[in-house]
């Protein structure tokens, strides 16, 4: 309240403390302003009450009422997983290729694909799909097993070079440094290799050596040419991308000891942990095929 | 230390002030305002703007559910709510101006806590009496089928008047003509009649119960103003070297007696229960009733109008040394008046400029960095860019997405053959936009290309555009 000027022959009001002359006018409270604070004070002992609120040896009071922030969670989660059964199950009822022209469908599939690929796919494909190296990079138009949506759908669902399912993409590279080829073969044909896609050879004076080897040992998988196969998931070997790399080192590396990079089945029926439903993978299937490489 | 016989109380009760009814210029200014503020907000909802087929024809309208704030011409995004911060900014800097210039006239005549207390406190009188009656009411202790009827009137009205205000603050958050429907058949969203009730119980609270003891104790206001005033602001004030000493009785020469009678006039009509002659204070709205009350007592008893007055502290001073007031322009005119006038107006001037360069295509280009690029098969290097074109016209239009700046840079739309796509009536889409660099491009192998991205639609050719960069594979 403000102070108010001292009227003539009008005491102004003190609360009578006086501390070395100084005193201290009384301005009151409103009545109305203390009641409130005590209705306060009642409301907190009630929700203390209801609520969790006193923290015992092992765990807080529960409260009358039964909440819970967890509780409320699963009750959300619950409640949105029902509200997207009807579309889970038109995705799950669709043909797969037509899932991507039916706008609501594909919006869906993209959106819910986001998630399901950063919970379960970007440990190794990264977060943003670019992958790593031995793991394939998803954005580019180059794929070791197919970019169409079904031979997505089916590489997530069975997985690759697993045990866990007999319907899994299985191929095996043999390893041409046990006994298979001499060391200056495996040279040769690393030279050669480099041809193809363009780059200079270490040594120049061996490519010709190695086209005869790999006509012999590698063009059953990589085709004559050298553009691979994706029936047996043979890489192109003459395109600019590469899964483990394309210098001299590492082709030389991968021709030795040969690579078999695994991938785990997602789908129920594969895998004992039966990680994702039919509608989680072909949401992962459309996301993935509309980052940039689907075909 | 020293204390006094009996223990002060720490506590009040609240005084029940009753407003004894005035006529004079300034309470006919506030019936006008009043009839003019509460007109403006029963009737706003219920202007229409023809805005084409597919957006609200409503000129008001503040669409929660699809994020759109309507104001007549102007559609605002909830990108743009920079727009209603600078409103804000601008009201705050208003009500700086006009506090530091005619004191709390915002209090006084337009706030809407002053219009709905003046309006509950007319019905009141209308119901129960003039301050007198009111007052006997009020002191009575038996509840007589009169003072029964009374009251029950009195609180039927309140809950009437509530209702009302409550009823139509939800018109500005959906079409009004179909809701006001909705709302008489039962059939209107369970969250517009939520709506209601709190706003009436609000309403009744703030303006019939609680009244000046919102601006004494919970408005922040008061207690902000006293920076904006100085001795050269225009307020209500008491013409002490005229009025005192105060006293009742015949005034003649050898009386040393002021001005004032101490009727008593100036406290019955205040609406915040004070004495505007123990001087400025906290609890004064300045809404000059005490100004009309007093003159019409001067006119009375043959002096001169204003020993309650619309005047400058400074002026006291000088009319108590015989000057003459100050010019009221030279009042107003002053540094402080002067720069909140100015950031006022710059503020104002940078909103309608930027309003009336808004475009109704809007772009935002979010380069993708995770990663920054991709190999393709043949070595392209492509960039991938989250576009968002938002179409703030009532009808779908084609985009057309296209680049400048390097002309090896090619345009690929995802899911989309061309380089068009077609953006619905007052919508934003979200677009994944590839650009590829050839191979052997400079673009390919530099680690930055800055370039252009432009979007144009294709109808009428017009176009905005974003700067952003390539990156290619630096090595």
């Amino acid at each position: 309240m403000s102070k108010k000027p001292v009227q003539k022959g009008n005491e102004v009001e003190t609360t009578g403390h006086s501390w070395d002359g100084i005193e201290e006018y009384n301005n009151p409270l409103p009545k109305w302003w203390v009641y409130i604070f005590y209705a306060c004070i009642v409301w907190a002992i009630g929700y203390s009450v209801a609520y969790p609120a006193w923290p015992g040896l092992k765990e807080a009071t529960p409260g009358l009422i039964g909440f819970s922030t967890r509780g409320n969670v699963a009750a959300d989660i619950a409640e949105q997983q029902e509200k997207l059964g009807p579309i889970n199950a038109k995705l799950e009822a669709a043909e797969l290729t037509a899932i991507t022209s039916n706008p609501e469908l594909n919006a869906y599939a993209v959106s819910a694909g986001a998630a399901v690929f950063k919970t379960w796919c970007a440990q190794c494909h990264g977060s943003g799909a670019a992958g790593a190296v031995g793991y394939p990079n998803l954005l580019d138009n180059d794929w070791l097993w197919g970019g169409d949506v079904e031979a997505i759908h089916a590489t997530v669902s069975h997985g690759i070079r697993n045990e866990d399912d007999d319907d899994a993409r299985f191929s095996d590279m043999p390893a041409f440094g046990d006994d298979y080829l001499e060391a200056e073969e495996i040279d040769s044909v690393v030279n050669y290799v480099m041809t193809l896609s363009g780059q200079a050879p270490n040594d120049a004076a061996l490519v010709e050596a190695g086209a005869e080897v790999f006509e012999a040992e590698c063009s059953a998988c990589h085709a004559e040419d050298g553009t691979g196969d994706r029936a047996q998931g043979a890489p192109n070997l003459t395109d600019a991308i590469w899964l483990y790399g394309g210098d001299y080192a590492t082709i030389k590396e991968t021709v030795t000891f040969s690579r078999s990079g695994v991938m785990p089945p997602w789908s129920a029926e594969a895998s004992e942990a039966g990680r994702l439903t039919e509608a989680q993978i072909r949401a992962v299937a459309v996301y993935v095929h509309q980052l940039g490489g689907g075909e | 230390m020293s204390t006094t016989d009996q223990d002060p109380g720490l506590y009040a009760a609240r005084e029940p002030i009753f407003p004894k009814r005035v006529s004079g210029k300034f309470r006919n200014l506030k019936w006008y305002l009043m009839a003019f503020t509460l007109g403006i907000y029963y009737l706003t909802p219920w202007i229409r703007w023809d805005r084409g087929p597919s957006l609200p024809d409503q000129a008001v309208l503040i669409d929660l559910a699809n994020r759109r704030f309507y104001f007549f011409m102007i559609e605002i995004w909830p990108h743009e709510f920079y727009f209603v911060a600078g409103l804000l900014i601008m009201a705050g800097l208003g009500l700086f101006l006009f506090t530091s210039a005619f004191g709390r006239v915002w209090c006084g005549y337009a706030c809407p806590q002053t219009v709905w207390t003046d309006l509950f406190i007319l019905v009141e009188r209308w119901i129960e009496g003039d301050r007198n009656a009111r007052l006997r009411l009020h002191r009575q202790k038996k509840w007589d089928m009169r003072k029964i009827r009374l009251r029950i009137t009195k609180y039927l009205s309140w809950v009437l008047i509530g209702a009302l205000t409550g009823g139509a603050w939800v018109f500005y958050f959906t079409d009004a003509p179909a809701l006001l429907v909705d709302l008489f058949m039962g059939t209107a969203h369970p969250l517009a009649y939520t709506t209601i009730a709190v706003a009436t119980g609000t309403t009744i609270f703030f303006g019939a119960i609680a009244r000046e003891q919102i601006c004494i104790y919970a408005c922040p206001w008061p207690r902000i103003q006293a920076a904006m005033m100085d001795e050269d602001t225009i307020t209500v004030s008491y013409r002490e070297w005229r009025g005192e000493p105060r006293g009742k009785g015949k005034r003649t020469n050898d009386t040393e007696l002021g001005d004032c009678i101490d009727c008593m006039a100036c406290v019955n009509v205040c609406p915040m229960g004070i004495d505007i002659r123990d001087g400025q204070q906290l609890e004064c709205i300045t809404c000059a009733l005490c100004i009309d009350a007093c003159d019409e007592m001067m006119d009375k008893i043959g002096k001169p109008r204003g020993l309650i007055d619309y005047m400058a502290l400074s002026d006291e001073t000088l009319e108590r040394e015989g000057g003459k007031a100050k010019n009221i322009l030279k009042h107003i005119f002053r540094p402080r008046t002067v720069l909140y006038t100015s950031l006022w107006a710059a503020v104002g001037i940078g909103l309608v400029v930027a309003l009336f360069m808004r475009s109704d295509i809007d772009l935002t280009v979010a380069p993708v960095r995770n990663p920054t690029f991709v190999t393709l098969s043949d070595g392209t290097i492509r960039n991938t860019y989250e576009v968002r074109l938002r179409n703030k016209h009532g009808e779908a239009r084609p985009f057309q997405i296209s680049v400048t700046g390097d002309e090896t840079l090619v345009v690929e739309l995802e899911g989309v053959d061309g380089n068009v796509v077609e953006v619905p009536a007052d919508e934003m889409r979200l677009q994944r936009v590839y650009i590829l660099a050839p191979p052997q491009s400079d673009a390919a192998h530099a680690e930055r290309t800055d370039f252009r991205m432009w979007v144009e639609d294709t109808t009428n050719a017009d176009r905005v555009y974003k700067d952003t960069v390539f990156n290619g594979k630096a090595n």
